[in-house]
């Protein structure tokens, strides 16, 4: 069988696969975004009330598996009440893995604005909040860009870990047809291209042009 | 604890000074960078501050806009700006009356600190729409007419990246005066910029002087220009404030001799 024929007979299902995978990176890399801010943000807070909860999340989350992340997610939090979908379960593990380092981030992109700044938006009287919304924040995504974006990549490859609990994505379709062909290299091979073409020819390329628009935005370019 | 009850809740009378600070002190950690300082400017006038590197001159300008005190209370427009009045007393004053009180004071940094995320004229409209609520049109108007008055409308729409320092200065100037301050702070406005676009920053200011009933306060090392345009100059030295005069007097016969060292160091200097 060439390797024509094999796509002709399982593209379908690589089709399918690659669209869950999708789903998991996009709904993943949303959750991860916003819960990096909220938690990047509460770290950099005076209050330690605030500041304690978000220290614990992201050493937790960064200090443990991926992996096992996951599988509490699916299978300990039901004893707890808490039963997620696979679906969901998959891509709110993956986004919460990475929000914790995207926290880093966020908090890293803040701090690297120039105090100058935060005195200069002081000077206006601006309100806590609209200092760090209307001026830091936008220069501070300016900074954090191309770090975010190895993140969305690590994020892409994050996902392949939710075909252990049976969805349906990408890398799960590639073992369900390498179990019923053998062809493991036309299975695997299939799958390394794709995961390959997401990344490098789909997310990289877009992050390159947020921070080229972003660059422009502030006046750089 | 200081005894907050030796000063007034407020000052009146149609004489009351419009900035004034009243026995006080700012320490960093055990670094007392200002002690017991008394200084008085009136509604309108146009003081200089001048002095060695680290003699305060810029902590006392970034205690009326940035920092906190140790000692002392500040009066702005006759209210208290480091306190509140509380039961009749004064207590230190919290974050939200702080920034408050401080909004009638506008102050220009050595480094202009413009916004790089938005151009000259939206630096300019930040604060009018965002803190004083003024609708856009409005607050286009006023910027633009401040624009214009620092010879930069034609550059309004470009990003501070895309401008000289003396031209970011200027945008900073009128961003500073969008908010319709009663009092500017002016740190070392002209110490970032290179010889040749100084003249147009002092021009401004210059104009500030002669057309705007506004009280400045005005850390310098240009000597010539603080003798030209101060209605009194403050020598300050190791947070006090060793001689203040009008220039003439300052400059032309000093009378410590502090203050002679340090005008005969700057002029070798020149
Ligand atoms: N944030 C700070 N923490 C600790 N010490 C500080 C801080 N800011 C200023 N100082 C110290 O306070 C003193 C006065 O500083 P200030 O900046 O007011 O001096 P200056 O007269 O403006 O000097 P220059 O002419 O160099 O600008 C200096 O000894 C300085 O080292
Ligand atoms: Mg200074």
């Amino acid at each position: 069988m060439s390797y024509w024929e094999f796509l002709a007979e399982h593209g379908g299902r690589f089709l399918d696969g690659t669209l869950i995978t999708a789903g998991q990176f996009f709904l993943s890399a949303a959750l991860a975004i916003a819960i990096a801010l909220v938690a990047g943000l509460m770290k950099l807070s005076d209050n330690a009330l605030i500041r304690t909860p978000a220290v614990v999340y992201i050493e937790i989350f960064r200090g443990t598996s991926l992996l096992v992340q996951l599988y509490w997610i699916f299978f300990v939090l039901p004893l707890f009440g808490i039963t997620l979908e696979k679906f969901t379960a998959g891509f709110v593990a993956v986004g919460m893995n990475l929000g914790a380092y995207g926290a880093e981030l966020v908090r890293g992109g803040i701090q690297s604005v120039p105090k100058g700044q935060w005195e200069a938006a002081y000077a206006l009287s601006m309100s806590p909040a609209r200092r760090m919304w209307r001026i830091i924040l936008p220069q501070a995504l300016v900074n954090m860009l191309p770090p975010w974006g190895n993140l969305l990549i690590e994020l892409l490859k994050g996902t392949a870990l939710v075909s252990l609990i049976s969805v349906a994505d990408l890398m799960f379709e590639a073992k369900q047809i390498n179990g019923s062909t053998f062809l493991s290299a036309q299975a695997f091979g299939t799958a390394l291209i794709i995961y390959y073409i997401f990344a490098r020819l789909i997310v990289t390329p877009f992050m390159r042009w947020l921070e080229t628009v972003m660059a422009r935005k502030i006046g750089k370019a | 604890m200081e005894d907050l009850s030796q000063f007034p809740l407020e000052l009146d009378g149609a004489d009351r000074p419009m900035v004034s600070f009243r026995k006080v002190t700012k320490r960093y950690g055990s670094l007392t960078v200002l002690d017991n300082l008394d200084l008085d400017v009136a509604e309108g006038e146009m003081v200089s501050i001048i002095g060695p590197s680290g003699s305060g001159k810029t902590t006392v300008l970034r205690m009326l806009m940035l920092e906190r005190i140790q000692g002392g209370v500040i009066y702005v427009d006759g209210q208290p700006l480091t306190h509140e009045v509380r039961d009749g007393a004064l207590v230190p004053a919290s974050e939200r009356y702080l920034r408050r009180a401080r909004e009638p004071i506008g102050m220009c940094f050595q480094h202009f600190n413009l916004f790089p995320h938005m151009t000259a004229l939206q630096n300019c409209m930040e604060g009018p729409v965002q803190v004083l609520g003024l609708s856009r049109q409005e607050a286009r108007a006023r910027s633009e007419e401040l624009l214009d008055m620092v010879g930069l409308i034609d550059k309004k729409d470009q990003h501070p990246s895309r401008l000289s320092g003396g031209q970011q200065q200027r945008v900073a100037i009128a961003r500073a005066l969008a908010m319709r301050p009663k009092v500017m702070l002016l740190d070392e406005v002209t110490s970032a910029l290179d010889p040749e676009v100084i003249g147009e920053v002092t021009e401004v200011i210059r104009k500030l002087v002669r057309e705007h009933r506004l009280t400045i306060m005005m850390v310098t090392h240009q000597m010539g220009f603080a003798a030209d345009i101060s209605d009194r100059v403050c020598f300050f030295y190791g947070g006090r404030i060793e001689e203040q005069g009008p220039p003439s007097e300052l400059f032309g016969n000093p009378q410590k001799d502090r203050t002679r060292q340090f005008l005969s160091a700057v002029k070798s200097a020149d």
